[in-house]
């Protein structure tokens, strides 16, 4: 058994003590210091997980001229305030807040360091020291779409959401949209679970979805949980975030790749050269930024062709699922015919296309 | 030789004040020893979770701030506690009461005032209060347990939050985002008071305390909450209402819930999804381990405080998961219960082979 002794509490306060001391005679040398924040943990094999995946990308290419620390599960909540300012205050000069919930708290510890750049991921406000970086991944949304649309038989697919917040409803009208350019008839049925992680919760809405009739279900949440569901019932589904295969390797047709790491190693250098500024990005297939992950072996040709032309048509700029027209829930014309949804109006977007059902 | 147990005729005075400090000891150690079985450095990550938000000033400002809504709600909570009145809601209590502030708020977006705070400060309150009133009615009019109908009336409140935040309240300016306007100036409390670094709420609670420990020392109804928690049929008898009671120690802790959801939203400046942060249940433990004495309860709120604060510092520093603060949480809320038994029993060794009159352990 360890025990606590009061020698060892000496040597713990003389330890802790002399830390500063260390910070300060070693800055020299010092490599230039980057946090994370991240909303789940690295082994959600999601979102988080893609997040960390670009953190370790940074490290290998900068190697000893950087130096990244991170902090999993942060809560979307005022503990995130605290946190950012441990960082801040470790003397990380660089520090990436992963989710949008972070927002308000990354603007008010921005305030207190001047000194210290910030980029938050998939806000909109931005300030001399703080960035904003997202990914269109509706565009991987319409290369999944096409590919419920050719693969369900019922014709009736699912969508397994966090919140009601724009990317998810950019995301589930992509989906539908790109399905229903396939196969006019498509439904798509949706269920909101007010979580980004949580695997009992995610199962038991897929279940919801598989008992609606849905034989092909996307998932807008973390885990690859919903997949592993699918796989047992028979039917099928979609990777979010990373690769998720291995988990379900029949139900698994796809995914969505979210690629950090050339984001990251851009910012971390022109950090370091002095050349950062506040700036806002929203980057897709083209730049790289979203990925396809291999389809799985048993997809049919033909509809691996379709969903690659998808593909194809997002980096030659000659496709967008957003064009009109497009209806909303009710019926009412939203987009006419032949124009296109900009980026400003898909930010904010809060209505869902026809033939997406809330269950 | 054995172990003997044996009931005190009365609760042990000394092992009530001596148990909680024992039970944040023992947690200590037996922290120390899960660290090092999961493979961390035990010593340090105990040494960050519970000595460097003491010892580093800079992390006072954070401790006061946690616990301030802790010491509230669980001021209220041990009242309750006294008569053995369980209100486990108040969580619910605490939305409810700051979605009532953020209602006045909405309603005063374009006004100033002196008036706005008190305002808001009191509707919340009488909010939480009447949250906390649904438990009274059912348990007055139809016997429905406390514990329950509380618990239940939590995720009521969830839902409402969520269905007004990403409706009717949602911020027009917030790209669709389901969060509510910030506040406005007007609306807010000073992040502290002065220069001193205490946050406005710390100050409240620390009135709070006083005037529960008036409260309850000082007064008929304080005796009356204690009588009927200790000797109900014999409070009755003397002329207490039961019932009166069960509705007053629970709309005093849904009132006080509500006071803790108002000060903290003006902490946050708005409501979002992320706002119910589990307060309400951890204010449990709190009046657990504060012995719901007032000023017990002001310490075991600091002390949970620190196990917030330490378990973020422990993240960053040795890299502890985050559910640590909650596993200590829960270590401490086990620690206490079962120390009860030392409040209730004497613990003696016998040499005598034919076992006494006693339970054996």
């Amino acid at each position: 058994m360890t025990k606590f002794t009061r020698r060892d509490f000496v040597k713990t306060v003389a330890a802790a003590s002399a830390l500063p001391l260390i910070g300060a005679s070693a800055q020299a040398a010092e490599p230039f210091k980057v946090a994370f924040i991240f909303l789940g943990p690295v082994g959600d094999y999601g979102w988080t997980w893609a997040h960390d995946k670009g953190r370790r990308e940074l490290e290998a290419a900068l190697g000893g001229a950087v130096k990244t620390t991170y902090v999993e599960n942060v809560k979307e909540d005022a503990s995130a305030i605290p946190i950012l300012r441990d960082l801040a205050r470790q003397g990380n000069k660089l520090i990436f807040a992963t989710s949008f919930g972070y927002m308000d708290q990354v603007l008010e510890v921005a305030k207190e360091f001047p000194d210290v750049k910030f980029e938050h991921c998939t806000g909109f406000k931005r300030a001399a020291n703080v960035s904003t970086y997202n990914s269109r991944f509706h565009e991987g949304r319409a290369v999944t779409g096409t590919i419920a649309g050719k693969v369900s038989k019922s014709g009736v697919i699912g969508y397994l959401g966090s919140f009601k917040i724009p990317e998810v409803v950019m995301g589930v009208n992509a989906f539908t949209l790109a399905a229903q350019a396939v196969n006019p008839k498509i439904q798509t049925k949706l269920v909101m679970i007010d979580s980004w992680f949580d695997p009992a919760k995610e199962t038991a809405a897929t279940e919801t979805l598989a008992n609606l009739g849905c034989d092909v279900i996307a998932t807008h949440t973390d885990s690859p949980a919903p997949l592993q569901f699918c796989q047992k019932k028979g039917i099928f589904g979609f990777g979010q975030g990373a690769d998720m295969s291995k988990f379900a390797p029949k139900a698994h047709l796809t995914a969505i790749e979210d690629i950090w790491g050339p984001h990251y190693i851009a910012r971390v250098k022109a950090a370091i050269a002095g050349t950062w500024k506040s700036e806002d990005f929203w980057d897709g297939i083209k730049e790289g930024a979203v990925k396809v992950s291999a389809y799985n072996a048993a997809l049919p040709k033909e509809v691996q062709d379709a969903a690659n032309k998808v593909i194809d048509g997002y980096k030659a700029g000659s496709y967008d699922v957003f064009t009109g027209p497009i209806y909303d829930q009710g019926g009412a014309l939203k987009v006419k015919e032949g124009q296109k949804m900009g980026l400003g109006d898909l930010a904010t977007i809060d209505w869902y296309v026809k033939g997406i059902q809330s269950a | 030789m054995r172990l003997l147990l044996e009931k005190r005729r009365e609760p042990s005075r000394t092992m009530l004040v001596l148990t909680p400090v024992l039970s944040v000891i023992v947690i200590m150690v037996l922290g120390i020893i899960i660290f090092d079985g999961l493979g961390y450095d035990g010593q340090q990550a105990v040494w960050e979770l519970f000595f460097t938000p003491v010892l580093d000033v800079y992390k006072w400002r954070d401790v006061a701030s946690k616990a301030a809504p802790l010491i509230l709600i669980a001021l209220g909570l041990s009242l309750g506690n006294q008569a053995k009145i369980w209100n486990i809601g108040a969580e619910g209590q605490y939305i409810v009461g700051a979605l009532g502030a953020a209602g006045i708020a909405f309603a005063t977006q374009s006004m100033t005032g002196f008036w706005i705070i008190p305002l808001m400060i009191i509707t919340g309150m009488v909010c939480g209060a009447l949250y906390a009133g649904i438990p009274a009615v059912l348990r007055t009019r139809y016997g429905v347990s406390e514990v329950l109908s509380s618990l239940m009336f939590v995720y009521v409140s969830l839902q409402l939050l969520s269905y007004l935040i990403t409706g009717p309240w949602k911020d027009p300016d917030g790209h669709n985002f389901p969060q509510t306007a910030q506040l406005t100036d007007a609306q807010l409390l000073p992040h502290e008071l002065g220069d001193s670094g205490i946050p406005p709420g710390l100050l409240i609670a620390l009135i709070a305390t006083i005037l529960f420990y008036v409260l309850v020392a000082r007064t008929i109804f304080g005796f009356s909450v204690r009588a009927i928690g200790e000797a109900p049929h014999a409070a009755r008898y003397g002329g207490f209402s039961s019932n009166g009671i069960v509705w007053a120690t629970l709309m005093i802790s849904g009132a006080m819930a509500g006071l803790a959801g108002v000060l903290e939203l003006m902490q946050l400046t708005r409501l979002n999804l992320g706002y119910p942060s589990g307060y309400g249940f951890t204010a449990i433990i709190v009046s657990l381990l504060g012995r719901s004495h007032p000023v017990g309860v002001f310490i075991a709120g600091i002390v949970l405080a620190i196990t917030y604060v330490g378990g973020q510092v422990a993240q960053t520093v040795v890299h502890v998961p985050n559910a640590t603060a909650g596993l200590f949480q829960a270590l401490l809320l086990f620690a206490i219960l079962a120390s009860d038994l030392l409040v209730r029993y004497r613990v003696r060794l016998s040499v005598s082979s034919s076992p006494a009159k006693g339970t054996r352990p």
